[in-house]
């Protein structure tokens, strides 16, 4: 009785391995159904939602949308953005804030689309790049106003 | 407390699992005490990865603290945004458009399938099968795509917001999780070719780390491992939020308490998610996908607590508002933790080789266990 319980246990054993290889052999002979990627030759392109880097959209004539209103600095969960504002004297003499530099810091951004969530003139966006590997830490660090970039015309 | 490998007075060996060890999917730190082969002991350490999240949460605003918690039990995380979005609603008293609702279920259900299936190929490698985890990989990359389609990431989501979703569904959502469907179905018969049948894999499995649906319970035991002792805790159930009441689903039980129990209610619940994403894939209302909220949240005065199903249990959010800006105080229940405490029960007494498989039948995401 124990033999032939012990025989059965062994067939069993080799059947269901072999149901198992036989898929792996499936596989093996039709190499269209592999989905690898053959990264970094091939690069995907990404879905235009992506969050890959907060960056600051500009036009053509070199203006971007920023009031200078920290919305997205005081939004951000790791202090990651910094505006740094000035005091614009107006035509009729107020005083009127401007953006003078928008700081971002990749290396502590979290992606959580939370500033361009709470941006109200939506001045940023998610850019979809994603190899931000670099061999100097304050390479992350970066200036997001285009440098001799104004406010655009209308946004308030 | 006995640090060093070594041996007690007894002559029992005790080594250390973990923190780096590839079987503890993370920096889960296992002491065991072995007699031979035969385990006397399972010691758990924990705080390898504690990031002290609940206490950082407290210098966060409303809005802020629900993307760490994708950092806690990552392969779920829009649950727990869904978790932490919910009690804000709850205290605000928001009413959340049926469309978010929706959405925020699509969402859910497909986040617990992609949980699923990483537990299933994971599992397969802890007993020894490296080939399932290639299978799992190929669809759970489906969803992933399906999921930066829409919330912009893979993993750590931040997609769900008090009062709704951040942003609406892409126009392709319903034609690519259509796709996924039909991937799915025709591949889900291949993993019973693959491993449920496999008669190895059933003997590693069956009959091993048993526990009772009593002592489950005591342990403080939820999801799946509880549901295998056969006992009926789905919160999607048993306090429906977001609109589960409105759906057909069947809460999975199996009354085995073994690991193969438990694998069994994890690859019936695939289906289960499957049938919920069906239903609601096509019956999308039309509306918000956002509630109107102020800019700055203000909870009133009080304590707010919710709990939601996630892809491993019962996951509570307690939140202690003194009215101001961040909460005063916030406490995860996490489901891992208290399903990890149930490893001594299971294993005590068993071989060392099953301790492996049964902690893989507990899905433990340590960052869960460790906050
Ligand atoms: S994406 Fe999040 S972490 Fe990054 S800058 Fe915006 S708010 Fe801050
Ligand atoms: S980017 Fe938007 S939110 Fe941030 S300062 Fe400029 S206008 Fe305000």
């Amino acid at each position: 009785m124990f033999l032939a319980d012990y025989i059965k246990s062994v067939y069993n054993g080799v059947t269901s391995l072999l149901k198992g290889m036989r898929m792996t052999g499936y596989y093996f002979v039709h190499p269209k159904e592999i989905i690898t990627q053959q990264y970094p030759e091939v690069k995907q392109v990404l879905p235009e939602r992506f969050r890959g880097e907060v960056v600051m959209t500009h036009n053509e004539n070199n203006e971007h949308r920023c009031t200078g209103c920290t919305a997205c600095e005081l939004a951000c969960p790791n202090a990651t953005i910094k505006v740094v504002t000035r005091f614009d004297i107006t035509p009729d003499g107020k005083k009127k804030k401007a953006l003078e530099t928008f700081v971002y810091h990749l290396e502590l951004c979290t992606l959580c689309n939370l500033c361009i969530a709470a941006c109200p003139t939506d001045a940023i966006r998610m850019a979809q790049t994603f190899e931000h590997s670099v061999y100097d830490r304050k390479l992350l660090t970066k200036r997001l106003d285009k440098p001799g970039s104004k406010l655009m015309e209308g946004v308030e | 407390m006995i640090e060093e490998v070594g041996t007690t007075t007894e002559g029992d060996l005790i080594i250390n699992v973990g923190p780096q060890h590839p079987s503890t999917h993370g920096v889960l730190h296992l002491v065991i005490t072995l007699n031979g082969e035969t385990v006397k002991n399972v010691e758990p350490r924990l705080g390898y990865i504690h990031r002290s999240i609940e206490k950082m949460c407290e210098s966060l605003t409303y809005r802020q603290f629900i993307y760490v918690t994708s950092r806690m039990d990552y392969l779920s995380s829009h649950i727990n945004n869904q978790a932490c979005a919910l009690v804000v609603e709850k205290a605000l008293k928001i009413e959340v458009p049926e469309r978010a609702q929706a959405i925020r279920v699509l969402m859910a259900e497909l986040t617990r399938m992609a949980s699923h299936l990483l537990w299933w190929g994971a599992l397969g490698m802890d007993v020894g099968a490296f080939t399932p985890f290639f299978h799992a990989f190929r669809e759970r990359e489906l969803i992933n795509d399906i999921m930066e389609e829409t919330c912009g990431t893979r993993l750590t989501m931040n997609y769900m917001v008090p009062g709704g979703v951040m942003a609406d569904l892409h126009p392709d959502f319903q034609k690519k999780v259509k796709e996924f469907i039909t991937m799915f179905k025709s591949k889900i018969d291949e993993y019973d070719t693959l491993v449920t049948g496999n008669i190895i894999f059933q003997n590693r499995m069956k009959g091993v780390g048993y526990i009772s649906g009593e002592d489950a319970l005591s342990y403080g035991c939820t999801g799946p491992v509880l549901r295998a002792s056969g006992v009926k805790c789905d919160i999607r159930k048993l306090a429906p939020y977001d609109g589960y009441d409105k759906l057909q689903f069947e809460e999975v039980i199996e009354t085995g308490g073994d690991s193969y129990a438990r694998y069994l209610v994890r690859m019936r619940e695939l289906k289960q998610s499957l049938s919920i994403i069906e239903q609601l894939l096509d019956n999308i209302p039309e509306g918000d996908f956002q509630a109107k909220t102020k800019a700055v949240l203000k909870p009133p005065k009080g304590e707010f607590y919710t709990r939601v199903e996630t892809a491993r249990g019962e996951l509570g959010v307690y939140v202690i508002s003194e009215g101001g800006l961040t909460p005063y105080r916030i406490k995860f229940r996490s489901p891992g933790f208290s399903n990890l405490s149930a490893l001594h029960h299971m294993t005590k007494g068993s071989k060392i080789g099953d301790l492996v498989a049964t902690m893989g039948t507990l899905d433990l995401v340590i960052p869960d266990i460790d906050r």
